[in-house]
């Protein structure tokens, strides 16, 4: 088996449009939700999120590009180039023909959908463009990102709900470990802040129309956000012998299914996942520091991860350090898993440990130490990143410092 | 039949128009676009064809009886910029019948 190791990191979303940006913002612990803006807004319920604003995408991209890039696509994109300047690997011959791309997303293109929905529907209109299909397809932004970087081995798009990037990442890490690529581009996206997109989720009635606050006991519901995460997993002798800088060590992963209910969580399911990511990497629970949580704030998710984290750790859940950025980037649906990866980064190699902002009172419920409000410095070893989807599809992944 | 000079005003300006939405498709000017050339003379994809009819049934209000599946076999002729230009006259002027 291979070691994996990351060797680019690229992202845009509410905090930032770089990781250098998003990375600051976490440190500082600023909050990137605010008033959603876009067409119809003052018809829904739930009016914030983490949207990403100041994103000039007719500059970026031109005219023939824009019929073919939904917003989810055009994430993926500017997020990739960040990791793909940064990884420094140009995909040619044998390296090209065996590196592919695995990106999650739950939605796709959901404001094409949204938008020649309303064109059809709303405005009575009885012709579409014809790229409606090819542009809101979930596997486009894979498709645009394998013709844009030479990417011919395996790639596709794996859709888990808020779990599709940690399970798309896994499939990366797997593709590599196992010696079937040198490389592969993997993280994922979402971009499905629009009328539909936030109505749809209004319906269930599990969104805050304040604040995202993770583990406090005042929390009253997610927040979504939207936005990209891409990295580029490397085989570690490969990296190594090209003196790429490594960000930290992808050394586990595990996915395990609840198989009881299509929303509620389940303690068992979010604990297998967490001890089959240790058990995979190969580590005792006790060399865990930090825990990038899946912490969406609602009441269900929140307290049934702590029951879980507490079954797993056992006493040392009360050592380890465990906070949900969501509070501040929003929650990224399919892509959240990706844009979580970089505060485990950060927690891995820079000593810094991002906080869980939102937070007001304490719940008996969620008694672990959640670095409530403010980063705080820490020396961690390994750190885990928990992703526990609607459908009850867990993938949890396992990181090291390098 | 003998068109007076409205009609012929509207035909010209059929094909300036469907000239034009060519030229856009191919990255061209207009002057570049001759009724000789052929689609693949101008470099339009499949899916560069497909955006043309869909600019051009926006433009006229027309439906254009068109299968990339068999272009062959479709009633509409693509062989050359000529015969679209002839083809969109002959929908247009059905659809003003």
């Amino acid at each position: 088996m291979n070691r994996v190791v990351i060797t680019g990191a690229g992202t845009i979303n509410a905090l930032g449009h770089s990781v250098a940006e998003t990375l600051d913002a976490m440190k500082e612990g600023r909050c990137g939700i605010g008033d959603l803006e876009f067409r119809d807004v003052d018809r829904l319920a739930i009016k914030i999120g983490g949207q990403v604003k100041d994103f000039e995408a007719d500059g970026r991209f031109n005219r023939q590009q824009m019929t073919l890039y939904d917003r989810f696509t055009q994430f993926t994109l500017v997020a990739a180039e960040e990791a793909m300047a940064q990884a420094g690997l140009e995909f040619t011959g044998e390296l090209a023909a065996k590196a592919g791309v695995v990106l999650g997303t739950a939605g796709g293109g959901v404001s094409t959908w949204d938008d020649n929905y309303r064109a059809v529907y709303e405005e009575g209109k009885n012709r579409v463009h014809p790229f409606v299909v090819p542009k809101l397809m979930n596997n486009a932004a894979a498709s645009h990102l394998s013709m844009k970087y030479n990417l011919k081995g395996p790639s596709f798009t794996v859709s888990t709900a808020c779990a599709s990037s940690n399970h798309a990442m896994a499939q990366a890490f797997q593709i590599v470990r196992s010696g079937m690529s040198k490389a592969m581009v993997t993280g994922g996206s979402e971009s499905m802040l629009c009328f539909g997109g936030v109505k749809a989720w209004e319906g269930l009635r599990v969104m805050s129309k304040e604040a995202c606050r993770p583990f406090s006991a005042n929390r009253n519901g997610m927040v979504q956000g939207e936005g990209a995460g891409v990295f580029v997993f490397e085989e570690y002798e490969h990296a190594k012998a090209r003196g790429a800088e490594i960000l930290c060590e992808v050394v586990g992963y595990a996915m395990s299914s609840d198989a009881s209910d299509i929303v509620m969580p389940s303690k068992q399911g979010a604990a297998r996942a967490i001890s089959g990511a240790l058990q995979d990497a190969r580590i005792n629970a006790d060399q865990v520091g930090y825990i990038n949580a899946h912490g969406t704030g609602t009441a269900a998710n929140d307290k049934t991860e702590c029951a879980a984290v507490a079954d797993v750790f056992g006493p040392h859940a009360d050592k380890l350090m465990i906070s949900s950025t969501k509070a501040m980037h929003g929650h990224l649906i399919g892509a959240t898993g990706a844009v979580e990866m970089l505060a485990c980064i950060m927690a891995l190699r820079d000593g810094v440990i991002a906080p869980t902002i939102g937070y007001e009172e304490f719940d008996p419920e969620c008694a672990l130490d959640v670095v409530p409000n403010e980063a705080r410095e820490a020396s961690v070893d390994y750190a885990l990143s928990n992703a526990f989807a609607f459908g009850g599809l867990n993938a949890v992944m396992a990181l090291k410092k390098v | 039949m003998t068109l007076n000079h409205e009609e012929k005003a509207g035909i010209m300006s059929i094909k300036d128009k469907v000239i034009e939405i060519i030229a856009e498709q191919a990255v061209l000017e207009p002057s570049d676009v001759t009724m000789e050339s052929t689609l693949e003379d101008l470099g339009i994809d499949s899916l560069g064809l497909v955006e043309s009819i869909f600019a051009i049934e926006e433009a006229f209000d027309i439906t254009v009886p068109f299968n990339a599946n068999e272009p062959e076999q479709s009633d509409f002729d693509i062989s050359s910029v000529a015969a679209i230009i002839g083809g969109i006259e002959k929908l247009v002027s059905e659809q003003a019948a």
